[in-house]
């Protein structure tokens, strides 16, 4: 059962294949058996999941079933999950039991999903490898010395190991799209606004969007339709109607105007990975869609002006774990001072530690100016530049990530790690929503293609990523760990 | 060297919201401590502010109230510091674009005079908790039933130049506050506060000293207090040849004193920037039109009405119009009895100094305002005279009694202005007063006038206070004058 999709699973749940409970069970034991050393989640919820399983199948028994009802499902470890651990991947929260659900939580329960657990994630979303959680570093499925790209991690490789047909993800800078490359398999984030916030542990609030990662963008398009909409305990969450984004993917693609950033293939790009990216738009030609290179003009302006807007509301939303109220709380403080100090201190990783000084100073007197309002005029800038190509294309394609997966350990400097999210980072300070699909290999390493839409256009960019889905069987690919049965 | 003291207050005032600024828990005052603090309020991981719309409608309503600017964009921005009382590790305030722009403020001096205090603008924030460090055993308690209530923070200009001009100042603020009914202005609870910047400079100087600021000081008296306590002490800082340092200063009531609470150089730097959590706040303006077509007549507008309309003398009316409950009590026993002047005398003068005796609020007050129209009503009608009108006043006080007319039953304090009546009890104490009737016949034509009082006195006695004294006034002569 492992190997199905999510769709191919609710289709089995509903023609009463199998059970919610055997299926559950079934995927409890891949987790029990593999993720010793994937390490891909914080806390398996193994009780709550088969009692969910229980209420999914009685639910269907007495007709009361919807689309998702009984589906297996992860959750990365930043969503408030009532009664459950939720430690953002930080040391701060590794004994913070969060009281309530995360909207997106709460929407998935509704709509009958079992939670299998949390899974693992660079500390408070911030990291492109994983390396950053407290909870050890997991491997990618398809190669153990390979990191599955981060921050979602854990979401993204438990899906590509088949422990899990979906998990969900938050992006910031690349975080859902980025390790959904990295692992071979397709991972959305949704225009800013499309998915509420509440309860979903804050890394930088202007940039956070929470998403999809799963085998294909038909599993994704019916997950979003069920976390997507307003939330009035969200104010950035826009009052806008959830189609059912199932509906337009197999709408044809003849005329699709499809645009290649040229910005996007310029230096630092694996030449194979650039080899995998344009093949893959040669079949985008072959269904009838025409292509052009445009430009982005700021995109070299990206990567700088994230690091000064996500450690400056960073360093804010962080600010909260000061050892008073919950999370960690160092031993025998001598005073208030102290207790703060060494609370945060010990809480914090070192790249959480950075981001947090980073902010703390572009946020001071004397420095506000000079970075934070001249990064928003940038923010504006690179918003404009994707309008501006939006005008002459529907979509907009090039790679996630410059390179395929690296090795554990490789990225030693900080700087090389945020260059890796040098594809990913503009969509963020946009607000448009970007997806990652499938698109070949380097070696046994998997290569995404990155699709962008204007804000809103997710319904559009899930076509456009099922039909090419319809078309290739990069998606289909499975590691070794995968192939395994128990 | 004559010295000018130089004033600027910035009032906190709690807005009377039924929920925190940005979550459902209640503002209600006195709960167990931590009892009303959501899972917002306490900041926990995942949680996200929703602005409440009636803190906004009550901020605009106040920039209405002192004729400010409303901008059609106000923005909220995080002051970030550590403090164990602050949940989130910042507090959400408005630092570049507040919900009100610069106003003004009439004040009323002791001497009637008026002036105009500008307010340079009021923005919109919410409280922090409260640290209690008592009963703690060397550790402090945290209570963040307070963390999310409500403040409108009122920044004035420098623009007061007396301790008896920044409490009026104020006492206007209090008085627009609890006219709009957006705050119930309660200082003893926190319901405002304020911090107070105090400098001197010499007389005719036009820049201003450097300023110490003066926080957290809650009581109209307080405030007097300390800043005539600051400019002594700055003024003898700089006669003695010595610098106003730039500081944070505490007053302590007990010991009448402010003290150093830190320098600018151990100022915090806030880091303040816009909170991604919140839009921006876009009035429209029929919105702020249709708050504007409701709002209630101010102390301001009262007062003139009460000059101009009831034809009340300009202190009547300023005082009269001072606070909302003052002047609602006045209006209702104008309403009663029909006659402004009269209404206002009683209102001040017995109605008044009953309270300050007891040190009651007007609206706590035993008699009630129909009570008191109705009394009034009496005195005109000449049902009662004056002197029984207070006996009345005292048994309703007292609580003898439902009404003026039921007082006046029960004690027989009825008027009597039958010329019969009167003349028998005169009679009656020509009789019984010889010595003062020979007294009286001796006596010179121009002394006579002196001496009736004691017969008056008499009768009036006799009559247990109900004769109608100018009755009794002319009867009397007459029947004296006969004896001569």
């Amino acid at each position: 059962m492992h190997d199905k999709t999510l769709t191919e699973l609710a289709a089995g749940l509903a023609a009463g294949e199998f059970s919610s409970r055997e299926l559950t069970q079934a995927l409890l034991a891949r987790v029990e058996r593999l993720d010793g050393d994937l390490n891909s989640f914080i806390t398996v919820t193994a009780e709550q999941a088969l009692d969910a399983a229980d209420r999914a199948d009685a639910a269907r028994a007495a007709g009361n079933a919807g689309p998702l009802t009984g589906v297996p499902l992860a959750l990365k470890d930043i969503f408030c999950t009532e009664g459950v651990k939720t430690s953002a991947g930080s040391k701060m929260l590794d004994t913070f039991v969060a009281p309530y659900d995360a909207t997106v939580v709460e929407k998935l329960r509704a709509a009958g999903t079992v939670s299998l657990g949390k899974t693992n994630m660079d500390e408070f979303a911030m990291g492109s490898s994983n390396e950053n959680s407290f909870f050890g570093p997991v491997q990618n499925p398809w190669d153990p010395n390979a990191v599955p790209g981060g921050s979602s991690g854990g979401s993204a490789a438990a899906v590509a190991a088949g422990l899990v047909p979906a998990a969900m993800g938050t992006d910031t800078g690349g975080s859902i799209r980025q390790p959904a490359a990295f692992c071979g398999i397709t991972g959305l984030k949704p225009t800013y606004g499309r998915v509420s916030r509440y309860g979903i542990i804050a890394y930088a609030s202007s940039l956070d969007q929470a998403g999809p990662l799963a085998r294909t963008a038909e599993d994704c398009a019916r997950l979003l339709t069920a976390i997507a909409g307003h939330d009035p305990r969200d104010s950035t969450s826009v009052a806008r109607g959830v189609p059912d984004y199932t509906e337009e993917l197999d709408a044809p693609l003849a005329g699709l105007k499809i645009g290649l950033p040229r910005e996007y293939f310029g230096e630092g790009l694996d030449p194979a990975v650039e080899g995998a990216v344009r093949e893959a738009i040669g079949v985008y030609e072959s269904l009838g869609a025409t292509v052009r290179e445009v430009s982005l003009p700021h995109t070299h302006y990206a990567i700088p002006a994230y690091y000064v807007i996500a450690p400056a509301e960073a360093s804010s939303n962080l600010a909260r774990y000061d050892g008073v109220r919950f999370g960690h709380r160092c031993e025998n403080p001598a005073d208030l001072t102290d207790l703060y100090k060494r609370s945060r201190a010990e809480g914090f990783g070192e790249e959480v530690k950075r981001r947090i000084l980073m902010g703390t100073h572009t946020l001071s007197e004397g420095f506000f100016d000079a970075y934070y309002k001249k990064a928003q005029r940038v923010r504006r800038l690179i918003r404009q530049d994707f309008l501006d190509a939006f005008d002459e294309v529907d979509v907009l394609m090039g790679p996630a990530s410059p390179t395929p997966a690296f090795d554990l350990g490789a990225r030693k400097d900080p700087v090389s790690m945020y260059l890796q999210d040098i594809y990913t980072i503009a969509i963020n300070l946009a607000g448009i929503p970007g997806i990652s699909v499938p698109a070949g290999f380097v070696g046994n390493r998997p290569v995404g293609l990155q699709i962008l839409g204007t804000h809103f256009a997710e319904a559009r960019l899930l076509n456009v990523a099922h039909q090419f889905q319809q078309a290739t069987d990069w998606h289909l690919r499975r590691p070794a760990l995968a192939e395994e049965t128990l | 060297m004559q010295w000018e003291t130089v004033i600027g207050l910035e009032v906190h005032v709690q807005l009377d919201t039924r929920s925190k600024i940005f979550s459902g828990a209640s503002t209600a005052f006195g709960a167990e401590p931590n009892s009303q603090a959501c899972a917002v309020d306490l900041g926990l991981p995942g949680v996200l502010p929703v602005l409440n719309e009636a803190a906004v409608a009550m901020a605009v309503q106040f920039g209405l109230g002192i004729h400010a600017e409303i901008p059609e964009v106000s923005v909220f921005d995080r002051k970030n510091y550590f403090y164990p009382d602050l949940p989130k590790g910042y507090q959400t305030s408005q630092m570049y674009h507040p919900i009100v722009g610069p106003g003004e403020v009439e004040i009323t001096l002791e001497d009637g005079a008026t002036k105009r205090i500008r307010v340079h603008h009021a923005h919109l924030e919410e409280d922090a908790g409260k640290s209690l460090h008592e009963d703690f055993h060397g550790m402090t308690g945290i209570d963040l039933n307070r963390a999310g209530t409500p403040l409108l923070e009122i920044v004035s200009e420098p623009d007061m130049r007396s301790a008896k001009e920044a409490a009026a100042y104020l006492k206007a603020i209090h008085s627009i506050v609890t006219y709009l009914g957006i705050s119930d202005g309660n200082m003893a609870e926190g319901s405002m506060r304020c911090d107070v910047n105090v400098s001197v400079r010499p007389r005719g100087q036009a820049s201003f000293g450097t300023r110490a600021e003066i926080k957290n000081v809650n009581s109209f008296r307080f405030v007097e207090r300390a800043i005539a306590f600051e400019v002594e002490r700055q003024v003898e800082l700089l006669e003695d040849g010595g610098e106003v340092v730039q500081e944070t200063r505490l007053f302590d009531p007990e010991r009448n004193e402010t003290r150093s609470m830190r320098t600018k150089e151990q100022a915090n730097d806030y880091r303040y920037f816009p909170c991604p959590d919140l839009l921006p706040v876009v009035l429209d303006r029929a919105y702020v039109d249709h708050l504007r077509d409701n709002l209630p007549e101010l102390p301001a507008d009262k007062r003139a009405r009460f000059q101009d309309a009831l034809g009340l003398s300009a202190y009547d009316a300023g005082v009269l119009s001072a606070s909302r409950e003052m002047a609602e009590y006045f209006e209702a026993v104008k309403e009663v009895c029909g006659d402004a002047k009269l209404a206002a005398n009683w209102v001040q003068g017995e109605l008044s100094g009953a309270l300050n005796r007891e040190g009651l609020p007007i609206q706590d007050s035993p008699v009630s305002a129909t009570q008191l129209g109705e009394l009034v009503s009496r005195v005109m009608d000449d049902t009662i005279n004056g002197k029984a009108a207070k006996q009345v006043f005292q048994a309703l006080w007292n609580g003898e009694g439902q009404s003026a007319d039921e007082v006046i039953e029960a004690k027989g304090l009825k008027q009597v202005t039958d010329t019969g009546a009167i003349e028998a009890m005169i009679d009656r104490v020509i009789a019984d007063s010889p010595a003062q009737v020979a007294q009286y016949r001796d006596a010179e034509a121009d002394k006579r006038g002196k001496m009736i009082g004691y017969f008056v006195g008499q009768v009036m006695k006799a009559s247990r206070g109900t004769a109608n004294p100018q009755q009794v006034n002319a009867l009397l002569k007459e029947k004296l004058d006969a004896l001569c």
